[in-house]
């Protein structure tokens, strides 16, 4: 069976969704995603979707378990690249993905990420204190 | 009204959505629905077309381009043998679900379009007809 392919960079996992993804392609991602999280120490996910022309509510669902599962694994995930035709469609649909974080392009979801991982660094050094 | 184009195509296994919302794609071009709407309208083909398959057992769609008083638009049409809807004003409500999706497939479909119409019943099947005008 086909699968996303999911690289690593630095300390967090990127995937960049290029096909039209069948339900159980999006499923697999999923499970491989939180797999991953957990075997690579992953603090942050990001996930390019600017390829896709649609995101129905199979695959938002998909997003939001995965930001929702790598939350629980003290991971962040970040959905950069939506399309603005797939945006308004989502909400019209009625899917706002309210947990998901979103950036507008792949630089600043990364840039999210590591401020993120800057602020927990600054606090672990002021748990020492 | 007349139809000018017409697919037909079986919804059996979960690639049939993927070729469902390919289809959708490439008529909804032809007919020269701006980017927005045809997104809105393959997505509502996307999700009617996993009802077909996950709620109705498979199926199929037939999908036309039509015309009237000089507007050209896609008309979809999903069918299936499944068990019907009982209640057809629940199932069409946000957030009911009786699978394993999020329960914004029917109602969904139908804000994203600008025609919907069901016809259902317990143990007849569903046919689902959605169109978006140019």
């Amino acid at each position: 069976m086909d699968r996303i392919p999911i690289l690593k960079f630095g300390n967090a996992l990127l995937v960049t969704i290029q096909v039209d993804m069948h339900d159980r392609l999006a499923t697999a991602l999923e499970e491989d995603l939180t797999s991953r999280i957990v075997s690579n120490n992953a603090r942050g996910v990001l996930i390019d979707i600017s390829a896709l022309e649609v995101v129905d509510s199979f695959i938002g669902r998909m997003l939001d378990n995965i930001a929702a599962v790598s939350r629980i694994l003290d991971a962040d995930t970040v959905v950069v690249g939506m399309r603005p035709a797939v945006a308004i469609t989502l909400v019209e649909l009625g899917l706002s993905l309210t947990g998901v974080k979103t950036a507008l392009n792949v630089e600043r979801g990364m840039a999210m990420i590591h401020d993120r991982l800057a602020g927990s660094e600054a606090d672990d050094a002021d748990d020492e204190d | 009204m007349p139809t000018t184009k017409t697919e037909r195509l079986g919804i059996k296994i979960s690639d049939d959505v993927v070729r469902v919302r390919q289809l959708t794609r490439m008529l909804s071009v032809e007919v020269g629905l701006g980017l927005v709407d045809q997104t809105k309208v393959v997505t509502a083909a996307s999700e009617l077309a996993r009802n077909t398959l996950d709620y109705g057992g498979g199926g199929e769609v037939i999908a036309e381009i039509v015309e009237q008083g000089g507007r050209r638009g896609v008309r979809l049409t999903f069918e299936d043998k499944g068990p019907g809807i009982a209640d057809i004003e629940q199932a069409l409500k946000d957030g009911f679900t009786s699978g394993r999706g999020m329960g914004l497939g029917l109602g969904g479909a139908k804000r994203l379009c600008n025609e919907f119409s069901i016809v259902s019943a317990p143990g007849t099947g569903t046919k689902v007809t959605i169109a978006r005008w140019k």
